[in-house]
């Protein structure tokens, strides 16, 4: 761990992506070969931010953190850092970024090399994200983010591939725009506060201790609001995800779900709880309720879809309802697993959309009803398949469980008074964690549904009786997640010694000034 | 020892590695081999680790294994608990005996199934399975936290799932795995907010320190009794109980050693194991009790009276499970918690003695299971004939084998809370031993209805398969002097069960003794009698006079189609609640399609609206100026032109004409 | 004396003879007699005022008139005179190319 690292990390694909230019367009495989090792190679120095992580630090890692003069007449510095959170998010990103590369090889046949810089590009660009502690730097990489998706569904999606990037991008770049109101209204109140105009997130978080600040910030949370809760995706902001998930192409689902949907909650997380934390407590019961309705809805509707990549489309719905469930928890249990499952929810749904992948690149179908009985063709492929789906529903020993089970035990810590009036009843306290467990019955319906109607039962359909089973790239790509899987069910105490010291400071800084909850209700 | 309890569940899993990896390449002699070996294991480890807390004095027996920590306690401040869980076994006599039970007849089903699965292609994957649910069930019951519990909780439930659609390929088999999972996955939902409920009142997941405070009188009563009815809604899940048995009738549909071990001897108990873990909470709460009780009650007499109707062999075994369970619910809620422990043990060794003959008898007759197509098979298959035998008077409890000890501990303690729940509990034997009576004549008795084709290949089943079933039989005859109640001269026995497990568990206020012992004799005499009434009438009916039943069953056809039919239940389940449960999906489902993202595609209609109406503006507004200005011009040099007439005399006459002016307007000037 | 109003008035009425002529006679030539006629009457105009005021710049102007009459003579002349070579007609009613 050195200066400089965490820009190498960052770069390292731009820097790929750049050097790709010069291959000649025909040399498909060395496009493929070189784009994954760039990926590999990026994972690999991100590697020493899990391994040599000092876990007593509660703040923004001092030995990496880079802070360079970028634009000082408006205040703008380049600055980047990680804290436990941003870490294991980082890594994240790399692992999948790896994986995307390794899964596209037969996929995309067409136009390969302006696929893998696009791939590389939105590397760069998510990388960027987690580590600007420049709110100015984190908007520029956060709308750089969009520009390598849109095309990566546009140009290699599915049949409706316009429509969904299009929607996906205008309705992400909407509410990133409220973000950005959200972000200068911030910059222009400590400017006027303190005299100094600067984008520095570190400073700027310590608006949150300053009782004046909390009229603004809850205009403030709101904006920012509006900005991640379209990102996790929240209810009623999600209908976007659909459609992108179901058109993307595989890498490009994996990497969407995996990662881009974690930047909504990392939102939450670096900036409306430490920095908005009144308004944070005041309006958590309105956030908890719109999550737990995802928890529900989205279970309801993934029951009765027909396209397998729309099912785990809308699981994701649910399954980051449970993640913000756990945040807005507001205490150490309900962060640390909601951080936890956050990462967990990228391993396991990016682990079903490449099982998809596979399944589609051989029968280009996603429709479920033309699957059936494929445990007996693909045993390999079917026994991956169960791992994930026990890991999706949270069964103990994979790190499903871990994750709910530590949201869940948070969630019955809400005290009584976090609540919302509904028709004259006074619903909150326990009743959100209520509600979020029926998320466990409801995700088993409609996982176990799924596998026993694409994996159990007779072999009926003629087209499938000659498929393949899981060849060793497919098994190679997949082995990592479901490693991890493991690892995290039954060790996760790297993990949480990683996390446990920044959630401890972020739940302080939600107490920063002391008020009561009933206080802040005025 | 204490420091090897980690060893007992995790030698399975080792077992379902090697199986579960390699199993497939393996010659079927090694993969068995590999599977019984490690139970084997387990069972000497866990008699080791047995008599090593028989050698403790009994009111220190408890032997603490912390392997490690699983999720690390977080710093929490603020008054907040940081969820802290660690790999934590103990043993206690409580699960000393719940181990033995587990690891021996689990032995016992291993090596039957050999036997059983013989042919089977699958047979690797069977046993990587069973060797797994063993893994899970001996966590379950050594588990120290509720956090280490339920991971083998859920870890039944998933091997459940996959022995239960072991047959992957046939849409029955896994539509019942399915319903089993789901259905326990309901129970798991109250479960879970029970033990998170605990968690929030007293900061630990542990039995011990939530049993101490909740013994010492923490926590409000209601708060206890809200936990005390959740946790038991998920042990009614887990153990088939009213609302939500219907699972394991179904769940016949996997292999017959599974349906002897997982859902007769181990998985089912579950539940009644946790009830009774959880004594000294249940204790506080009267109003559990009674619930826990009234239930199990009442699911004994409801499954018991489907079992009259069954003619699967199997259903109506697992009904009788179902019924059996009640009794063991009914015997925790009165109060009797060392009495369904022991109705317990004494039911897994008849009961999967039962199923384990049933077993011999499906593959003797080559997976016939109806009932109605068997009929003298005493001669074809005299050891499995005998065996059942012993089963038979086994649970219709007859005196002095293992039910009868079990059931009329029940019973009387049943008699001393209520006589009314005692009177339903002796009604449901009285149905037990019919139900099972009829059993014996529809399969061993009477002439035969098989066809000739079957009956030609009619054998006893193999020395591998015989073993296990002999050994149950024995322990199903004698098991029950494990505990002989005290007025039967239980002082002078060296070994009773209720006297081991007191350290265990918690007695209400109330508790026994109240009654004298003439009592105690009175029902032991009445419920005999009633057995054997009952086992001869069944007898004269199914095997003198068949026609008789057959007549019998045309005069109550109504009763009869009803049970049958099994009340109906699966069908109620599946009109009120999951076809609504689809509508609510499809409604959702519209909803998002037509509502929020109509909202969507109105902001998209919206906008584009705009953008036309700002086509207009700016066609016909903005560059409507513009064109304007250029018209305007145009119109007047189109005017100013006329002036340039080409003639000279023209342009002469305007500059006189100008002058002129200019004259003029100089002398008016000046 | 002869007064010098009626001189003025004199040089008056050539003027204006000439400006008519220059104004509506057709033949090109007319036309420029009549532009030598106003010269004219402004040379009896400057003569009139010469003699009324005593002064001699008015009867010396008269003489560069006279010149400068002379010249554009000789230049409008050679003028009709490339006229008529391209049109074939001094009618200044026939010649409108300069039409707007």
């Amino acid at each position: 761990m050195f200066q400089g690292l965490l820009s190498t990390i960052a770069y390292v694909p731009l820097a790929g992506a750049l050097l790709l230019l010069f291959f000649p367009k025909d040399s498909k495989k060395a496009i493929a070969w070189f784009a994954t090792a760039v990926a590999g190679v990026d994972f690999l120095i991100s590697l020493p931010l899990f391994f040599q992580w000092d876990t007593s630090l509660a703040g923004f890692d001092p030995v990496t953190l880079e802070r360079h003069s970028w634009i000082p007449s408006i205040g703008a510095q380049y600055i980047f850092g990680v804290d436990g959170i941003s870490a294991l998010f980082v890594l994240l990103t790399t692992l999948l970024g790896v994986i995307g590369a390794l899964s596209s090889w037969s996929a995309i046949t067409d136009r390969v090399k302006e696929y893998y810089i696009f791939l590389l590009l939105l590397q760069t660009g998510m990388l960027g994200t987690f580590m600007a502690l420049d709110f100015f730097l984190f908007y520029v990489f956060w709308e750089v983010m969009l520009v390598p998706m849109y095309f990566l569904i546009g140009i290699w999606g599915g049949s409706n591939k316009l429509y969904a990037a299009i929607k996906f991008f205008l309705y992400t770049l909407f509410g990133s725009v409220l973000m950005l109101l959200g972000i200068l209204a911030v910059y222009f109140y400590y400017g006027a506060k303190t005299g100094v105009y600067t984008f520095d997130i570190v400073l700027l978080h310590t608006l949150g201790a300053d009782p004046a600040f909390f009229e603004l910030s809850r205009w403030v949370f709101w904006a920012f609001f509006i900005g991640f809760a379209i990102k996790v995706p929240m209810f009623p902001f999600h209908t976007w995800l659909p459609d992108a998930h179901t058109e993307a192409p595989t890498a490009g689902s994996v990497i969407l779900a995996g990662v881009l949907l974690k930047m909504g909650t990392y939102g939450f997380v670096r900036f409306n709880l430490p920095m908005l934390p009144e308004s944070s407590r005041l309006y958590a019961p309105y956030v908890l309720a719109l999550a737990v309705i995802g928890i529900v809805y989205g279970a309801l509707v993934a029951m009765v879809q027909r396209d397998w990549k729309k099912l785990v489309a809308y699981s994701s719905v649910s399954h980051l309802g449970f993640c913000m469930l756990g945040v807005f928890a507001l205490n150490v249990n309900g962060l640390n697993g909601g951080i936890l499952q956050m990462l967990n929810h990228g391993l396991s749904t990016g682990a079903l959309f490449l099982i998809v992948g596979i399944v589609y690149e051989r029968r280009h179908t996603r429709l479920i009803s033309e699957y059936g009985g494929l445990s007996k063709q693909m045993p390999v492929f079917a026994t991956i398949f169960m791992i994930i789906t026990m890991s999706s529903i949270g069964l103990p020993v994979l790190n499903g469980f871990i994750g709910e089970f530590t949201i869940l035990a948070g969630a019955f810590q809400i005290p009584a008074d976090v609540a919302i009036n509904v028709l004259g009843l006074t619903l909150g306290g326990k009743f959100w964690a209520i509600c979020g467990v029926t998320g466990i019955v409801l995700g088993a319906a409609y996982m176990l549904w799924l596998y026993q109607r694409t994996m159990f039962g007779g072999l009926d359909n003629p087209e499938n009786q000659k498929l393949k089973d899981c060849n060793t790239r497919e098994v190679l790509y997949l082995a990592p997640l479901v490693a991890c899987c493991f690892w995290i069910g039954l060790y996760p105490k790297p993990f949480i010694d990683i996390l446990d010291k920044p959630v401890a400071h972020i739940v302080e800084q939600l107490h920063a000034t002391g008020q009561g909850y009933a206080e802040l209700g005025k | 020892m204490t420091a090897y309890l980690w060893l007992i569940p995790v030698l399975p899993v080792i077992g379902f590695l090697i199986n579960g990896l390699i199993g497939r390449r393996l010659p079927k002699r090694a993969v068995a081999g590999v599977a019984c070996g490690v139970v084997l294991a387990s069972f000497v480890l866990s008699a080791l680790a047995v008599t090593e807390l028989a050698g403790m004095p009994e009111d220190q027996r408890y032997m603490e294994n912390r392997v490690a920590t699983w999720v690390p306690a977080v710093d929490a401040g603020g008054g907040q608990k940081g969820l802290a869980v660690d790999w934590l076994f103990t043993l206690d006599p409580l699960s000393a005996v719940m181990i033995l039970i587990v690891t021996g007849v689990g032995f016992l089903i291993h090596v039957y199934s050999i036997g059983y699965m013989g042919e089977d292609p699958g047979f690797w994957r069977y046993f990587t399975y069973l060797n797994l649910f063993m893994a899970m069930m001996l966590t379950l019951v050594l588990g120290g936290s509720f956090a280490v519990m339920f991971v083998g909780w859920e870890g039944v439930g998933l091997c459940s799932y996959l022995l239960i659609g072991y047959f992957y390929w046939k849409p029955d088999c896994a539509d019942a795995g399915r319903k089993a999972f789901i259905t326990n996955r309901i129970g798991d939902l109250a479960f879970v907010i029970g033990t998170l409920t605990l968690f929030a009142w007293f900061g630990t997941l542990e039995f011990r320190p939530i049993l101490q405070a909740v013994t010492a009188g923490q926590g409000p009563a209601w708060v206890l009794t809200a936990v005390a009815i959740c946790l038991f809604i998920g042990a009614c899940g887990k153990s088939a109980q009213i609302p939500l048995y219907v699972w394991l009738p179904d769940a016949m549909a996997g292999p017959t050693p599974v349906s002897a071990l997982i859902h007769a001897a181990t998985m089912v108990t579950a539940g009644v194991y946790m009830v009774c873990r959880l004594s000294p909470l249940y204790v506080m709460s009267p109003t559990a009790l009674t619930i826990v009780a009234v239930t199990g009650a009442a699911t004994a007499l409801f499954a018991a009276t489907i079992g009259l109707a069954q003619n699967d062999i199997k259903k109506v075994l697992a009904y009788s499970t179902v019924s059996q369970l009640g009794y063991m619910f009914l015997a925790a809620g009165v109060g009797a918690f060392s009495g369904a422990i022991f109705h317990l043990m004494t039911h897994a060794f008849f009961k999967a003695l039962l199923f384990l003959g049933s077993g011999a008898v499906i593959h003797a007759l080559h997976h016939e299971q109806d009932m109605m197509k068997m009929g003298g098979l005493k001669k074809h298959l005299p050891t499995t004939y005998k065996v059942f035998f012993c089963g038979w008077i086994a649970i219709s409890g007859f005196p002095f084998t293992s039910g009868f000890f079990s059931k009329d501990e029940i019973l009387w303690r049943a008699f001393q809370w209520s006589p009314v729940i005692w009177a339903v509990a002796a009604f449901t034997a009285v149905l037990t031993a019919f139900y099972m009576t009829r059993l014996m004549g529809l399969t061993f008795w009477g002439r035969t209805r098989m066809d000739h084709h079957t009956e030609e290949h009619v054998h006893e089943v193999p020395g591998v398969m015989k073993r296990p079933l002999i050994t149950l039989a024995v322990l199903a005859l004698l098991g029950g002097f494990l505990s002989v109640p005290a007025a039967l001269g239980g002082h002078w026995m060296p070994f009773t069960l209720e006297h081991w497990l007191e350290p265990s568990l918690a007695h209400p206020e109330h508790a026994e003794g109240h009654g004298s012992a003439a009592a105690e004799y009175g029902l032991m005499f009445l419920s005999s009698a009633l057995a054997m009434l009952t086992m001869w009438f069944g007898y004269n009916l199914y095997h003198k006079t068949p026609e008789k039943a057959a007549a019998w069953k045309q005069r109550f056809a109504g009763i009869y189609e009803v049970l049958k039919n099994k009340y109906w239940v699966d069908e109620l389940y599946d009109a009120v609640v999951i076809q609504n449960f689809y509508r609510l999906c499809r409604a959702a489902y519209s909803l998002d399609v037509r509502v929020v993202d109509g909202l969507v595609h109105l902001v998209r209609n919206l906008t584009i609206g705009f953008s036309y109406l700002s086509v207009f503006w700016d066609t016909w507004v903005v560059d409507g100026l513009v064109n304007l200005t250029g018209r305007t011009i145009r119109t007047s040099s189109g005017a100013l032109r006329k002036v340039q007439t080409g003639f000279i005399q023209s342009y002469a006459s305007a500059m006189v004409f100008g002058m002129f002016v200019l004259i003029c307007l100089y002398m008016y000037v000046s | 004396m002869i007064p010098t109003s009626h001189m003025l008035v004199f040089s008056l009425i050539l003027f204006t003879i000439g400006m008519v002529g220059v104004l509506t006679r057709r033949n090109a030539i007319i036309v420029m007699m009549g532009i030598e006629l106003m010269l004219n009457s402004a040379n009896i105009n400057f003569i009139a005022f010469s003699r009324q005021l005593g002064d001699l710049a008015g009867q010396v102007f008269s003489i560069f008139t006279i010149v400068v009459a002379a010249g554009e003579v000789a230049v409008g002349l050679a003028i009709i005179l490339a006229l008529y070579r391209n049109k074939d007609t001094i009618n200044v009613d026939e010649v409108n190319i300069m039409k707007g």
